[in-house]
């Protein structure tokens, strides 16, 4: 069962993967060991895929360093639930496959290593306190996701889904 | 149906169709900017889109520039593999370790477009709003698939719009004013916005980069100047458009403004934090490592010595700013000061290279983020000001206000710097210089060369 990693307002790239540790500074087969490095050590190496990061307001701001989203995705993170999110870090978990879901009220019922479930289709997080509400993704988003991110959905499809 | 802001406009010209804050827009870009660190995951997307080349080599700017000159063999290795893409691709806008910033150059050498869309591999390609383009930072899969495809999707942001009225003080700077702007806005208060800057049209270039680069650090994906000198005439928002949020701020009453670690909107007015020691300065970036920061700068420091105990690195944003520096004077007077002098480049805005920050240390920066490990360890901290507040720290050791500095006699100055240096609990260890010429040197200054120094 997947488990909830929770998280504060604010978190910044540079919280996710340092910038000492890109994959341009320690090769692309390692930067991921240092995903939370400083700001939750142990966190890459007991995470397990399908875990769920559970956040607060502005997820993700700070450099635009997709390395930071690609550690997570290495390390199999199946989804991120937060308040809101900075945006170039919102494109990028859409990118490479990481649905990431605004949720007003996660943050505040799930407690962290709660086990959880993330129901896309049914719209909520399921928690061991109850049902965190998501907000549906746009089509276009969800689009990309479930194609398993965009260089997958462009190899298919040869262009962007149709801007509505 | 209501006006356009500038935003709107732009987006609306370049997708074609009536673009309203809200609606998906699928666009051409103009340039796409590619720099070092990202490289490799960008050739990567690239590969795995099954597209080996990019639309248009004409339309694609790369630098060297975040971890440069490669500080380890890893970073050499990407570097040598950044090359050979470039000339196996032909792209011939390619500027290596050296040149500078990517984004000074991008906006110096004239390669924005105003009014057009620019993809930036880099968080703060919102710089090239200082000309009136739309520039926003992307993930380097997004940025791959804006080289194959000549083409990005983008959200049409809302707008929030700053009005700057008055001049500021001397001793104060746009610096000031966009740190006194995030103090107001916070790091996410534009997230997914644009934030349309009036009254600004008039600055120094310089300036402007500074005010659009720094809508980052507000979560903005776009920053833009209205009424550059670059601009074409159809490119002004149109009255009675729409905004998200408005704000005001006199120049005129606004004084010199610092960010408090670890964040970037924990900003207050200087004389909150005067007294704080430092331990480092570095005086750069893509926000402050231009000629006129460094006139700033060295309109304190010419002819004196920083403190002991204390490190100043200076890099200038690009070559052109560095030899124009050498060429007034500027870099020798600063050098004579104290100061290392790094190859123009990010330096260590970012912790990669060119003097990273020790545990414990504190830093002055005139950068633009001061986040937790930003520079180096996560056990530093950064406060981030003008390049004159900077010069002060490296001369007395602590944050202080610029201005009694500026207004001071010789005298007087002596007398302050002397005090506050009294003042500063110790810290660090002095080391030995070789031989004290600040004075010799800049008063030796070949004839011709500027040495008063307009701030
Ligand atoms: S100088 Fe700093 S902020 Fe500017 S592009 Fe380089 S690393 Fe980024």
């Amino acid at each position: 069962m997947p488990r909830a990693w929770t998280f504060g307002d604010d978190l910044d790239t540079d919280q996710i993967v340092p910038g000492r540790y890109a994959p341009f500074m320690v090769g692309q087969d390692k930067f991921h060991t240092y995903a939370f490095c400083d700001a939750r050590p142990g966190f890459a190496k007991e995470v397990r895929p399908g875990d769920i990061l559970v956040g607060g307001e502005n997820f993700g701001c700070g450099s635009s360093r997709e390395y930071a989203v690609a550690a997570l995705a290495k390390l199999g993170v199946g989804g991120i639930v937060a308040k809101s999110f900075a945006r170039i870090f919102f494109r990028n978990c859409i990118n490479l496959g990481i649905p990431v879901i605004e949720s007003a009220d996660a943050i505040g019922l799930v407690r962290d290593g709660d086990e959880v479930t993330l129901d896309l289709t049914g719209g909520v997080l399921r928690t061991p306190q109850g049902d965190a509400t998501l907000r549906p993704l746009a089509a276009f988003a969800r689009e990309i996701l479930d194609a398993g991110g965009v260089v997958a959905y462009l190899r298919e499809h040869g262009d962007f889904p149709a801007a509505r | 149906m209501s006006g356009k802001t500038l935003a709107e406009k732009i987006l609306s010209r370049v997708s074609d169709r009536d673009a309203r804050a809200g609606d998906l827009v699928i666009v051409p870009i103009s340039r796409v900017m590619v720099h070092d660190s990202v490289i490799d995951a960008v050739i990567a997307g690239l590969r795995a889109l099954g597209r080996e080349r990019v639309w248009d080599t004409s339309r694609v700017a790369v630098f060297v520039d975040h971890a440069a000159p490669a500080p380890t063999p890893v970073v050499a290795d990407s570097h040598r593999v950044l090359r050979e893409w470039v000339r196996a691709q032909g792209i011939a806008t390619f500027y290596d370790a050296g040149e500078g910033v990517c984004h000074q150059i991008m906006v110096e050498e004239g390669y924005c477009e105003p009014g057009t869309v620019i993809v930036g591999s880099d968080s703060h390609s919102n710089s090239y709003g200082a000309v009136g383009a739309f520039g926003a930072g992307m993930g380097a899969t997004d940025v791959a698939v804006a080289l194959a495809l000549g083409r990005t999707w983008l959200r049409v942001p809302e707008s929030i719009k700053v009005t700057f009225t008055g001049r500021p003080r001397k001793g104060v700077t746009m610096k000031d004013a966009i740190m006194r702007v995030v103090r107001e806005i916070g790091t996410d208060g534009a997230r997914y916005a644009c934030v349309e800057f009036h009254g600004a049209g008039a600055l120094p270039q310089g300036d402007r980069i500074t005010l659009a680069g720094m809508t980052t650090e507000m979560g903005a994906k776009a920053g833009i100047v209205v009424g550059t000198p670059e601009a074409p005439d159809w490119l002004y928002p149109d009255p009675g458009a729409a905004y998200a949020n408005e704000i005001a701020i006199d120049l005129t009453t606004l004084e010199p403004q610092i960010a408090v670690p670890p964040r970037v909107d924990q900003v207050v007015d200087v004389s909150q934090a005067a007294g704080q020691p430092v331990d480092v300065v570095f005086l750069g970036s893509c926000t402050n490592g231009r000629l006129v920061d460094m006139h700033q700068a060295a309109a304190i420091l010419r002819g004196r010595r920083i403190a002991p105990n204390v490190r100043l690195e200076v890099v200038p944003s690009s070559r052109r700013q560095m030899e124009d520096a050498m060429a007034d004077g500027t870099l020798l007077a600063l050098s004579a000061a104290g100061a290392v002098i790094g190859s123009s480049g990010c330096g260590p805005c970012l912790g990669r290279t060119g003097g990273v920050l020790a545990g414990e240390e504190i830093c002055l920066s005139t950068a633009n983020r001061n986040y937790r490990g930003r520079m180096g360890s996560a056990d530093a901290a950064i406060y981030l000001g003008s390049p004159y507040i900077a010069a002060v720290a490296a001369l007395t050791g602590m944050i202080d206000d610029p201005r009694p500095y500026l207004e001071a006699t010789d005298e007087e100055f002596d007398a302050l710097v002397a005090r506050r240096r009294a003042e500063r609990p110790e810290r660090g260890t002095s080391s030995f210089r070789s031989g004290d010429r600040s004075r010799e040197l800049v008063f030796a200054a070949p004839r011709g060369v500027a040495l008063e120094v307009d701030d």
